[in-house]
């Protein structure tokens, strides 16, 4: 196992403006990442997690405090720096998937290829070797709406992972989905895991986060536990 | 380097694929939005067209019946009103003129036994107007040189004078009283002289007669209009600046006693007409492409506001803000395009069945098609700009929150 730092986050606040106060939702995190963890953030709903699953994701910027990935200051970031770093670094799954349905499966997962740049024959062999590996093989020239949910969520996966980013990155991502299709989901995060990628999860179900090597709690915007850079 | 110029064009290609995919998917809404712009190229080509397909036809019925010719026309002062025949011959006498066709109008009551005709238009012409035009006399002879030095009472007469006067009749030898003075009938001409357009404008006489005997009936020894012929060759302004140089010593340098009309000047302010009709008439026509294009700016917010989710998660797998710009304004200038092209299409359709109506020239006008093309480009741009700017700077959070 490799123990170098992912990522670091020093101080992080972040604050919105609703109607016409100021919210503070994240409050002071500090949270270090080492390559090839497997993180889950615990919360219930309302408690940030998912503004800092934007913040870990790029989607987003901190009102202050300092975000390092990679050796790369993000907090710094303007737009587009962002996008390339999401594109190249971080593969996204979502609660319920967010597949565009006028798209095959196969063009699905390519998605994230053509804003890298790939050709198409590359893209479409690429697309092609990431659905077999999650057991779709079968179903590539299929729309979203004729797959069941398990299926949609590892076309979704599929997606996150085609462009072998080093930081997969899951909202709830068993949420819309009954156990044994959820268990099958967490099974592959655990496989991605062992090939050291980093994977965190963010979820407010406890069963689900002991899936993770560590678990971090978060309630009202600060980490309750498991945020140092301790032994996992 | 190259991988950024690469990954550009991947990216074009995939936007312009993916917006066909939008375009068809909306079938029945895409079909409405680029009807507008449709309408309005097709009203721009099919205006322009047609106007140009007139002014051309009309162009060459001037030219063949105006090239080489000036008309004089004379109001004349209290001393003289007109030129003399004795005029005349000086003017044809100079270098650039080949020969003076006189015209002199009487409005005349014409009758044969009980038939009667009045408001027949009279016209006193020489002998060297049949000589320039050979064709003219289908039946008979035509008036010459014995006519004219004689002041005969010899007439020709047009097709609707002999089906008015001699029905069945062969009318070659009969008497016919114009204004109660008897003629006799030596030949039958064919009255559309110069062509459909033409004699629109000229107005053909239906009978003619000698110019000098029209002028005895008259009681005038003045010429108040004629024609000069110039040789062929000759610069017509060059040639009106001798015939005026000419006049102005008959009218003692009085003004405006005259005016010499060279037939290529009406020619060219006939073209400055027509052109500004048809841009006055593409003016009015671009406005229904604003509307259209205010139209596809409707489609294309509301397709934002669709897609929110989509946007928001091409941003989160990394499409940078230019490219989601770059994929909306491909939408929206696609879609005008295809208007345009169908536009131009219906246009051309539309403008070929005027112009066979109008019984003008058929034009294909490549500028016309050319405006239609770039203005429907244009639109798809400009009304584009918003939405596609807007789609660029949704937030990703907020986008994907949405759903």
């Amino acid at each position: 196992m490799q123990t170098n730092t992912f990522f670091e986050m020093t101080g992080i606040h972040k604050d919105y403006i609703m109607g016409g106060e100021p919210v503070h939702v994240l409050k002071n995190i500090c949270l270090s990442i080492r390559e090839g963890e497997y993180l889950s953030v615990l919360g219930p709903s309302g408690s940030g997690k998912s503004t800092l699953m934007n913040l870990i994701g790029c989607l987003d910027t901190p009102t202050a405090g300092e975000y390092i990935l990679h050796g790369r200051k993000v907090d710094e970031m303007d737009e587009t720096e962002l996008a390339r770093l999401r594109n190249r670094e971080i593969g996204f799954i979502f609660q319920n998937s967010q597949l565009l349905n006028r798209l095959t499966a196969r063009k699905n997962v390519e998605l994230p290829l053509i804003y890298a740049g790939i050709l198409p024959k590359e893209r479409r062999r690429r697309a092609e070797a990431m659905l077999e590996r999650v057991g779709l093989k079968d179903r590539m020239d299929h729309l979203p709406t004729q797959l069941s949910g398990g299926q949609q969520q590892r076309v979704a996966i599929a997606r996150a992972m085609v462009g072998n980013p080093s930081l997969l990155l899951a909202d709830e991502p068993t949420g819309a989905l009954d156990q044994k299709t959820g268990a099958q989901i967490m099974e592959l995060f655990g496989e991605l895991n062992r090939e050291n990628r980093t994977v965190i999860m963010i979820t407010h179900d406890m069963k689900i986060a002991a899936h993770a090597k560590r678990v971090i709690r978060i309630i009202d915007g600060e980490i309750l536990e498991g945020g140092g850079a301790d032994d996992a | 380097m190259r991988n950024a110029i690469r990954g550009t064009f991947v990216m074009l290609g995939e936007c312009f694929r993916m917006s066909l995919d939008n375009i068809r998917g909306n079938k029945i809404r895409s079909f409405l939005t680029l009807l507008g712009i449709m309408i309005g190229v097709t009203a721009v080509i099919a205006l322009i067209s047609t106007v140009s397909g007139v002014s051309g036809t009309l162009a060459d019925s001037f030219s063949s019946m105006g090239a080489g010719r000036l008309s004089v026309s004379i109001t004349g002062n209290d001393l003289k009103t007109g030129v003399t025949p004795e005029d005349l011959a000086e003017i044809t006498a100079l270098d650039s003129v080949r020969g003076v066709v006189p015209s002199i109008s009487l409005n005349g009551r014409v009758s044969r036994g009980k038939t009667v005709e009045s408001g027949v238009s009279v016209s006193g012409r020489n002998a060297y107007y049949f000589q320039r035009n050979p064709d003219l006399i289908l039946q008979g002879r035509a008036l010459n040189f014995i006519d004219d030095d004689n002041s005969t009472y010899a007439c020709v007469i047009s097709r609707k004078m002999v089906d008015t006067f001699f029905f069945g009749v062969n009318p070659l030898g009969e008497t016919l009283y114009v204004s109660g003075i008897p003629f006799t009938v030596v030949g039958r001409y064919e009255e559309d002289d110069g062509g459909g357009v033409a004699s629109m404008f000229s107005g053909s006489p239906d009978i003619l007669i000698p110019y000098t005997t029209a002028m005895k009936i008259n009681n005038s020894r003045e010429i108040s209009s004629f024609t000069v012929y110039l040789n062929d060759g000759t610069d017509s302004a060059g040639a009106s600046a001798a015939v005026e140089e000419k006049m102005d010593a008959m009218f003692d340098y009085e003004e405006d006693c005259f005016t010499v009309t060279a037939m290529t000047s009406i020619e060219e302010t006939m073209e400055t007409m027509m052109g500004m009709m048809s841009s006055l008439l593409a003016g009015i026509a671009s406005i229904a492409l604003i509307v259209g294009g205010i139209g596809i700016m409707n489609m294309m917010l509301t397709t934002v506001t669709e897609r929110t989710v989509e946007i928001g998660l091409k941003k989160a797998l990394g499409a940078i803000p230019w490219q989601i710009q770059v994929q909306f304004l491909i939408e929206s200038f696609l879609l005008s395009m295809i208007g345009g092209l169908l536009g131009v299409a219906a246009g051309l359709g539309l403008s070929y069945i005027l112009c066979r109506v109008l019984e003008t020239g058929f034009v294909l006008n490549t500028g016309a098609i050319a405006l239609g093309v770039g203005f429907s480009a244009a639109v798809g741009l400009v009304f584009g700009w918003a939405p596609a700017r807007k789609a660029s700077r949704l937030n990703p959070i907020d986008a994907l929150r949405t759903a």
